[in-house]
């Protein structure tokens, strides 16, 4: 459709109207459960199949190449930090579990508060150095790149 | 219309559009501007918006200066001759510098990065690319935009920037609409960083009716990063060079993993290597500058990949394809299988689906390759945005105007996708520009450069009414036809957008007209994009959902026109594979080894089109000297 919603299993939540990149996961005024009002505008890119709370979103290939009965499924795990996908044919030959993680650490727990971070000096605004620069770029002592650094020269540019 | 006015006054620093480029500088503006307003105005959810929304499976700009892999000035020979000698190597080279740091930094935030347990360096897929589990690089790279940012406007389109009234040529904040309340938003900021998107859709897909989402960029970019800066008077360069790409067939699924990790290749439908042959009339086009086959193989320089393009497309329409990617080979090993299909989960979960759904099993059937329609966007392996000033310590005068990244608006800057000549950004890069034009920003504030702004509320009513005036079209006019979508005094934006994608393919070089195009050709299309400009300002909104949509055909029909101008201008076929001008087949050093340079009057709406010398700063060691 690409993406569409199991009536019986979605509960009208809208999460993922609220993550859809697209913004094409609609509340249905009527019944009061979700769907893809736009298929042709649908990347397909799971961001609410992912987000779906009762994994009542799913996804059909295309109709313009994509032939029925087939299957992919996820199911993404914030608290352990995993995403798991199954991938089952059209011939039901192929039936595949894939998993994969998704973070390494606690969400936003390592991600540095600059307003808490020195302010920078005046050396530091006036040059060419970025948040957590040199040492962040290299591990180690070396500085910036610069041209006269790396040895190089500027070239004479070609006019018309 | 009765939708409320909110109006967001004392901005410092306004970001539009927060995929890779607007998180960086959201992030970095706050270090350097501790006490200043940051706002973010995003016409999604950060958390899942941008092109890397669904995840990426690599990161495709690192350098690895830290592990004796490569240094900045290796990375700009690099897109230099990919992009066949057109780019700003200032910026270029900029990027590259700082591109380590913000790796790092992602690292450290929780991205998964693999590493090659030999060396303990991170795990390589190609010479810049380094493999990563980026289901949730977005998410994670939101959290610090929203860390820093003291507003996020989520579901917000900006659809103009706002312009001062007390300075010609200053940027006064920006106006949209929230398309879940409808509210007209309005933010009164001294300065812009325009981290939007580059341009999908803008040429007819591929894929028809239902699959006309299954395109290879993003269908929600839409060519803001363009639309609003060409709105705003901004100086645009290189739009003529749009993108193909050559990617498993229908599904798009990436290739870069499969031909650099994998170690897979193609054949032709007779099962023989094609691309060679196809390569000495080629160096006749092009030059053996760009492509000198031996010297490439002996120096592992790569040959440009529009030149490869080229091969692919002649071969097929020699009649020889389809062209196939050999996995059978690479598949055998489960490891390296599973990568083949994670490759896809990360990043192109819909080429699965494709697979699935087909019995495709690359393990026993080599599957078939494409080349996409073209897109137009300046953060991938092309060039397109906004002419930006480039750094202090490198920029030489024609390129340099006080402020890194700034565009020839005063205030305005630019990230990612918006930012002119800089290819081979990539995710990494984008968010590295956003963090170098978030510190340029302050500094702009921090030197005085943004006093005095003002801005009427005649402009600001002005820019309401434009807005919502696809709305009060429709409700004017809707009850003169019984019901459907047929009326004589208006389209709707799907038909809007069939409209430009047929006339941008038959006349500006896509992929039914095998990417040809010719003078006469672009100025009928110029012609034919003038009267769609006339339409679309009789275009008709059923609801709030319909305005986005006809805010992003705007905007991409600005973007059209621009590459049309340019791609007029550009008296040469400088990249066979993207598109070709069949009234000038050649390369043509003599006269165009420039970049181009166009500006829209606002008021006007006339092109004015010029060349801006091409420098390059770093010297061609490489290649005979290895060669040899």
């Amino acid at each position: 459709m690409p993406t569409f919603v199991y009536m019986t299993r979605c509960d009208g939540c809208g999460q993922c109207v609220d993550i859809c990149p697209s913004d094409i996961m609609h509340i249905d005024p009527v019944v009061r459960r979700a769907y893809n009002i736009e298929p042709n505008m649908c990347w397909e890119c799971y961001s609410c199949v992912k987000a779906c709370p009762h994994n009542a979103i799913d996804v059909r290939g295309y109709a313009d190449f994509a032939p029925l009965g087939h299957s992919v499924r996820v199911k993404r795990d914030e608290e352990k930090g995993v995403i798991a996908w199954r991938i089952i044919f059209r011939n039901g030959e192929k039936d595949m579990n894939l998993l994969a993680p998704i973070t390494t650490k606690p969400w936003g727990k390592h991600i540095p508060q600059l307003a808490d971070a020195p302010a920078p000096s005046q050396e530091m605004r006036d040059g060419e150095l970025l948040y957590n620069e040199p040492k962040y770029i290299r591990f180690d002592d070396g500085g910036l790149h610069t041209l006269e650094a790396a040895g190089l020269q500027l070239k004479v540019g070609v006019y018309e | 219309m009765g939708y409320k006015t909110v109006v967001e006054d004392g901005i410092d620093i306004l970001v539009c559009g927060a995929g890779l480029g607007g998180t960086g500088a959201a992030f970095e503006a706050r270090y350097w501007g501790k006490d200043k307003k940051i706002v973010i105005a995003e016409k999604a959810n950060i958390d899942r918006s941008g092109a890397v929304a669904q995840g990426l499976y690599a990161i495709n700009c690192y350098m690895g200066t830290r592990f004796g892999e490569n240094n900045p000035e290796d990375h700009v020979r690099y897109a230099r001759i990919d992009l066949m000698g057109m780019v700003r190597e200032d910026l270029l080279f900029d990027m590259a510098r700082h591109v380590d740091s913000t790796v790092h930094q992602f690292e450290e935030w929780g991205l998964p990065l693999m590493r090659n347990p030999k060396t303990g360096a991170y795990q390589r897929e190609g010479r810049w690319q380094i493999m990563i589990h980026g289901e949730s690089y977005k998410p994670i790279v939101a959290e610090a935009a929203k860390k820093s940012a003291d507003m996020v406007f989520n579901r917000v389109c900006v659809t103009h920037l706002l312009m001062d009234e007390s300075k010609e040529n200053r940027v006064a904040g920006a106006v949209g609409f929230n398309v879940r309340t409808g509210n007209y938003h309005v933010f009164k900021s001294k300065t812009v960083v325009v981290a939007a998107g580059g341009a999908s859709n803008i040429f007819k897909p591929r894929s028809v009716g239902e699959g006309a989402g299954r395109v290879w960029y993003a269908p929600w970019s839409s060519g803001s990063a363009y639309g609003l800066m060409i709105g705003a008077g901004a100086k645009m360069t290189q739009m003529e060079n749009r993108i193909v790409l050559a990617r498993f067939k229908d599904g798009y699924g990436p290739v870069g993993a499969y031909f650099l990790h994998l170690k897979t290749y193609t054949q032709n439908g007779m099962g023989e290597e094609y691309e060679s042959k196809w390569f000495p009339a080629l160096e006749k086009m092009v030059g053996k500058r760009y492509l000198d086959v031996e010297a490439s193989h002996l120096s592992h320089r790569p040959i440009p990949t529009c030149l490869r393009n080229h091969a692919f497309i002649n071969e097929v329409n020699a009649g020889r394809g389809p062209i196939h990617m050999v996995t059978m080979e690479a598949f055998q090993d489960p490891h390296l299988e599973e990568i083949g299909w994670h490759n896809f989960l990360g990043m192109t979960v819909g080429q699965a689906v494709l697979w699935a759904a087909t019995d495709v099993d690359p393990k026993y059937e080599n599957p078939e390759l494409t080349t996409s329609e073209p897109y137009v966007m300046g953060s991938h392996a092309t060039g397109c945005g906004a002419w930006c000033s480039g750094p202090e310590d490198l920029s030489p005068p024609e390129y340099f105007w006080g402020y890194n990244r700034m565009t020839t608006v005063e205030g305005l800057f630019g990230a990612g996708d918006a930012v002119g000549g800089t290819p081979h950004a990539f995710s990494s890069g984008s968010f590295t520009e956003g963090r170098l034009a978030a510190k340029a920003a302050c500094k702009y504030i921090d030197d005085g450069k943004a006093e005095g702004i003002r801005v009427s509320d005649e402009q600001i009513n002005r820019r309401k009414e434009e807005v919502y005036k696809p709305m009060e079209h429709y409700k004017l006019y809707r009850n003169e036809i019984t019901a459907g979508s047929v009326n004589p005094n208006y389209i709707n934006p799907r038909q809007g957008l069939d409209r430009l994608q047929k006339l941008m393919d038959e006349y500006c070089g896509g992929v039914t007209v095998s990417y040809m195009t010719n003078e006469k050709l672009l100025h009928i299309g110029l012609k034919k994009l003038k009267l769609l400009e006339e339409d679309l300002e009789k275009i008709a909104a059923e609801n709030i959902h319909e305005l986005l949509r006809a805010w992003e055909l705007k905007h991409r029909h600005l973007t059209s026109e621009a590459v049309m101008h340019h791609t007029l201008f550009r008296k040469e076929t400088r990249w066979p594979g993207y598109y070709y001008r069949g009234d000038a087949m050649k390369v043509d050093d003599e006269n165009w080894h420039v970049l181009t340079v166009s500006r829209r009057d606002p008021k006007t709406g006339e092109y004015s089109m010029e060349k801006a010398p091409c420098y390059h700063l770093i010297e061609d060691k490489q290649e005979t000297a290895e060669a040899a």
